[in-house]
């Protein structure tokens, strides 16, 4: 039942925010601000209560919901969402807080960011592939409304464009797993149920083992989730959506809906249809390293600070594509922290963004200029998030990367050496641009404009710390969060190697 | 059962031509007019026939010598029909486009509407068939065209008369032919008789152009392409509650004679290899549900939107009739109830922003959010449930339609629905935009009457709550279904040779 609360108090916050008389702005974000650490609470003691020995499914609840076609309300917590659950619960609060200088519709904005709040949860506590869908969905509606709203200048067109592009992906989806579950079973004993489907897709002589079924059940999902993550070429989106979204919005798309992606896929393409990712794997692989590369260098070319970070996310979210492709324990491991660490990471990057455009209005890396001088603290900040994001080792986004491009050369795709080397240019070029932006717009003169400039508040100082100390905890004692997965982890790869081996993929 | 027997089934429908009638006449007393009370005696009627409806219980006969049917599937139909007249005559009362010197007319014709409405719904005769859809067409012909002195009234109704005519025209040779093949004009028994037929290659030709012949009459009556060129000017044209109403009484109680004729009739012959009906449908429903999006795109008037998109919606429906059988039966039924709540509700913000704003351009939209939020906030709603998101009931109805037709296999057509909900998002959406970013010159707030608001809450909460309680209304549709399957041919054709 703790999950569901986790799931639905958001939701009765949103109604009860709703419910505040018109005027009443500051009720309305220490409300949202209190009903938001509630999830969190329960995140943090389940993450620590969590048993870190098995791989199976804790604080499991399931009811019955729509008989008719299998659906049951089941959601349950494993070690692949335990780490993204404590994500987004943390986040919640943080996003509040960097979000308290919004003067529009102060009471509409909390309730739908509530709203999204209890689809994200929600998405990563199913254990029902029905559920799963809703709550995938119920965050697009939201996410629309944030960024159309609230946004930049073109937040119209990057909000629709998001809507549409994640819709298309979504029904594709919806197509395929409604297939699954026709051919689940009989009728009668057919099922949404996740756990159950992932048993049946590895029983040998099922409908659902039978790798043809899952070469095209595989495809289906993945441009769902592909859309999501964003994998090249469907990434054309996340650039727009996050330059004109509210910075709190940023860093929610940033950290949390992203990985929504990469985590659909190892819940699904890879635990459901093994027989699938092992055909698929060498194109997986082929995508990922032009996400590295390629976002890398659109990154390198942006003037803007927020698409530089926004490019930066997809070539890190290449390096996750790359830990899953390789299918082994290294790799998906890599590939499970780096989700964790880049969310933690890319929030950081985003709130800080949204520092200085606050101040100055404006994003243009060239328009700053020897701003260390003024903001001390607020480089020093930078500077860590900077280096966690290119990979310095000591920081997170080291280990993360380093296990994938680990796992990835061993891996089980063609060409994996020359992939994985190719790979590494991406982190030089990480290197390259958070570098050059951190001494254009820190170190050098001291650009005249921004003689008054202010230095970094105590609140949102207070968004970034508990981030920043994720990131260091995790730079040194990365088992912290891999105890949580390594159980789930050596089992997706069992599962994996046995079922390839089964229907001769794999020699 | 013989007609004098019949009668004590047939008391809802003699309600329903009794509320007719006391209309014309109390159209003539002087005075009428003056008020709304014409409107108030037809729904009174229909809230009388309702009883009726729910006091005989759910009986499974055949009446008047095998002329119609009552059955759960015909009393759910009957449900829909009149729940669809009382809210367009709600509807009508709040419109500012009639003449109320016309009142009587208008609502006695509605009420007429209904009357075929219902026939159709239980017809298992040919001849009633054909009965029932011209009076439902020649009344809609009117009532289409009843803004006298508005120039796209008359030229919609001209359209849908001369459409109408060339379409029921050919239905009824498409049904001559069917009654010469077999020698009866009773739909069970030509059920059974045309599996034999169609072995014969002699006869296999005609059996094959009276089902095409028949299928553009049903096709016109549901606005599938290639019959659907008349709806989107008589959409446009026609009053607004008559629009709302045409887009989802007509569109049901032709799906309803639809599913009676192909799955009674048609049934046996349907699954045979030298026909492949699922094909010919599911081609159909394709077409339609692209063409119906598509035209919607660059929309500007909210009506003809609404207009195109319930031709897409015919589309995603016909998705449950290539099934031809039970689970498509089921579908369509479901999807049915949800599209009238969220139909109506659409077409019923229209009204109240036209009454107000005295537009139907989506620019008239321009920040209803800060105008009147309660009907921004609704009108999103249906419109989002038109799209199929979760956690609304559209997504419910288009859930159980796909798995419909993938049960089929008939993967490219799901895939084609789904991207055409993806597509249709875009301009439903644009109507959310005008409503929630953007802003208008003209600020004052929109005052609405506490009936509307309550009626316009009695569309939101089922187009919500249909998905929470999906099982539950499942259920119920599975219970109207139970007695109406095709292998109840076999048993109704016994019964109707054994009349006395």
């Amino acid at each position: 039942m703790l999950l569901t609360w986790m799931i639905f108090i958001p939701l009765i916050g949103m109604i009860l925010v709703l419910l505040i008389p018109r005027g009443q702005d500051n009720t309305a974000r220490w409300i949202t601000f209190a009903v938001t650490l509630i999830p969190l609470l329960i995140a943090v003691s389940l993450f620590i209560n969590y048993d870190r020995g098995t791989a199976g499914i804790q604080q499991e609840f399931s009811v019955p919901w729509i008989e008719s076609f299998g659906i049951n309300y089941h959601v349950g917590l494993d070690g692949l969402s335990v780490t993204l659950i404590l994500l987004t619960a943390l986040l919640g609060p943080i996003c509040i807080g960097a979000s308290w200088k919004i003067e529009k519709g102060v009471k509409a904005y909390m309730a739908l960011f509530l709203l999204l709040e209890t689809g994200m949860i929600g998405f990563f506590c199913a254990l029902d592939l029905f559920l799963f869908y809703v709550f995938f969905e119920l965050t697009l509606l939201p996410m629309y409304f944030l960024i159309g709203i609230w946004g930049g200048p073109r937040r119209e067109y990057a909000a629709i464009k998001f809507f549409l592009y994640t819709l298309f992906g979504s029904v594709l989806m919806l197509v395929a797993m409604i297939a699954v579950y026709l051919k689940s079973g009989d009728p009668g004993v057919r099922t949404f149920d996740i756990p159950e489907l992932v048993k049946l897709a590895k029983t040998s002589g099922h409908a659902l083992a039978d790798p043809a079924f899952q070469k095209w059940a595989f495809l289906g999902f993945f441009i769902g989730f592909a859309v999501k993550v964003p994998i090249f070429p469907f990434h054309t989106w996340l650039p727009d959506a996050h330059v004109e979204a509210p910075t709190a919005i940023s860093v929610i798309l940033a950290a949390v809906l992203l990985k929504m992606g990469t985590y659909g896929l190892i819940r699904i393409n890879v635990d459901m249809f093994p027989a699938g990712i092992n055909y698929w794997s060498n194109g997986l692989a082929i995508l990922a390293v032009i996400n590295i590369i390629y976002g890398s260098f659109c990154a390198l070319w942006q003037t803007d600070f927020k698409k530089l970070v926004a490019y930066s996310s997809i070539g890190h979210m290449g390096f996750v594509i790359l830990g899953i492709a390789a299918l082994n324990k290294p790799g998906i491991t890599g590939a499970i922290l780096q989700m964790f660490n880049h969310g933690v990471i890319s929030g950081m990057l985003f709130l800080l963004v949204g520092v200085v455009y606050d101040r100055a209005h404006h994003r243009d890396i060239k328009g700053f200029g020897g701003l260390g001088a003024k903001m001390p603290i607020y480089m020093g900040i930078t500077t860590l998030a900077f280096m966690a994001s290119l990979g310095l080792p000591g920081l997170s986004g080291f280990v993360g990367e380093a296990l994938s491009l680990l796992g990835a050369y061993y891996g089980s795709f063609d060409h994996s050496r020359l992939l994985t080397i190719l790979s590494t240019i991406g982190i030089v070029i990480g290197a390259a641009y958070f570098l050059l932006t951190l001494q254009r717009v820190f170190l050098g003169p001291l650009n005249p404009k921004y003689e008054d400039i202010e230095e970094i508040s105590p609140r949102e100082i207070a968004t970034l710390i508990p981030l920043g100390i994720l990131t260091i905890i995790l730079g040194v004692w990365p088992h912290f969060a891999i105890d949580m997965f390594d159980q789930n982890v050596d089992a997706i790869v069992k599962a994996v190697d046995a079922t390839s081996k089964a229907v001769g993929i794999l020699p | 059962m013989n007609s004098v027997d019949s009668l004590q089934y047939f008391i809802p429908e003699l309600i329903v031509v009794g509320t007719a009638l006391v209309t014309i006449i109390y159209d003539l007393l002087p005075d009428s007019k003056d008020n709304n009370s014409i409107a108030y005696i037809a729904l009174g009627g229909i809230a009388l026939t309702l009883i009726a409806i729910f006091a005989t219980g759910a009986p499974t006969e055949s009446l008047f010598d095998g002329m119609i049917r009552i059955d759960g599937f015909s009393i759910y139909f009957k449900v829909i029909a009149l729940v669809a007249t009382a809210v367009t005559i709600v509807f009508s009362i709040q419109s500012r486009e009639l003449d109320p010197n016309t009142k009587g007319e208008y609502y006695s014709i509605l009420i007429a509407v209904n009357l075929g409405m219902f026939m159709m719904a239980s017809s298992t005769n040919l001849l009633m068939a054909y009965l029932s859809l011209e009076t439902v067409s020649i009344s809609s012909y009117i009532l289409a065209g009843f803004l006298t002195h508005n120039q796209r009234s008359s030229e919609a109704s001209f359209k849908y008369i001369i459409y109408g005519a060339v379409a029921s025209g050919t239905m009824l040779f498409g049904l001559s032919l069917m009654f010469g093949l077999t020698g009866t004009a009773s739909i069970s028994e030509i059920g059974a008789k045309l599996a034999g037929l169609i072995e014969d290659p002699d006869s296999r030709l005609a059996v094959m152009v009276a089902v095409v012949f028949v299928l553009t009459g049903l096709g016109y009556k549901i606005a599938a392409v290639p019959f659907h060129m008349w709806s989107p000017d008589v959409y446009e044209g026609a009053p607004i509650p008559v629009t709302a109403f045409l887009s989802v009484a007509s569109k049901a109680a032709g799906f309803a004679l639809f599913i009676r004729i192909f799955y009674l009739g048609f049934g046996q012959i349907a699954n045979l290899s030298t026909t492949n009906w699922t094909l010919l449908l599911s081609i159909i429903s394709a077409l339609t549900m692209t063409f119906g999006n598509l035209a919607a795109l660059p929309q500007e008037n909210v009506k003809r939107l609404l207009a195109y998109s319930s031709i897409a919606h015919s589309g995603y429906l016909l998705m449950g009739a290539v099934l031809l059988n039970d689970t498509g039966i089921k579908a369509i039924l479901f999807y049915l109830t949800i599209y009238l709540f969220m139909n109506l509700g659409a077409f019923f913000v229209v009204i109240l922003v036209a009454n107000q704003v005295g537009s139907e351009m989506i620019s008239g939209y321009r920040n209803l959010v800060s105008r009147a939020p309660l009907l921004a906030i609704s009108m999103a709603i249906f419109l989002f449930s038109l799209v199929g998101l979760p956690p609304l009931a559209g997504f419910a109805g288009k859930w159980i339609l796909f798995t419909a037709a993938l049960q089929k296999h008939l993967y490219w057509l799901v895939v084609v629905a789904a991207l055409n909900s993806a597509v249709s998002l875009y301009y439903y959406v644009r109507i959310v935009k005008a409503m929630f970013f953007e802003t208008a010159e003209d600020q004052t707030p929109l005052t609405f009457s506490f009936g509307n608001r309550l009626l316009l809450l009695a569309f939101v909460i089922p187009t919500v709550l249909l998905f929470i309680l999906w099982e539950p209304s499942y259920e119920v549709i599975n219970a109207v279904i139970k007695d109406f399957t095709p292998a109840d041919v076999g048993k109704l054709a016994a019964t109707v040779s054994q009349q006395p």
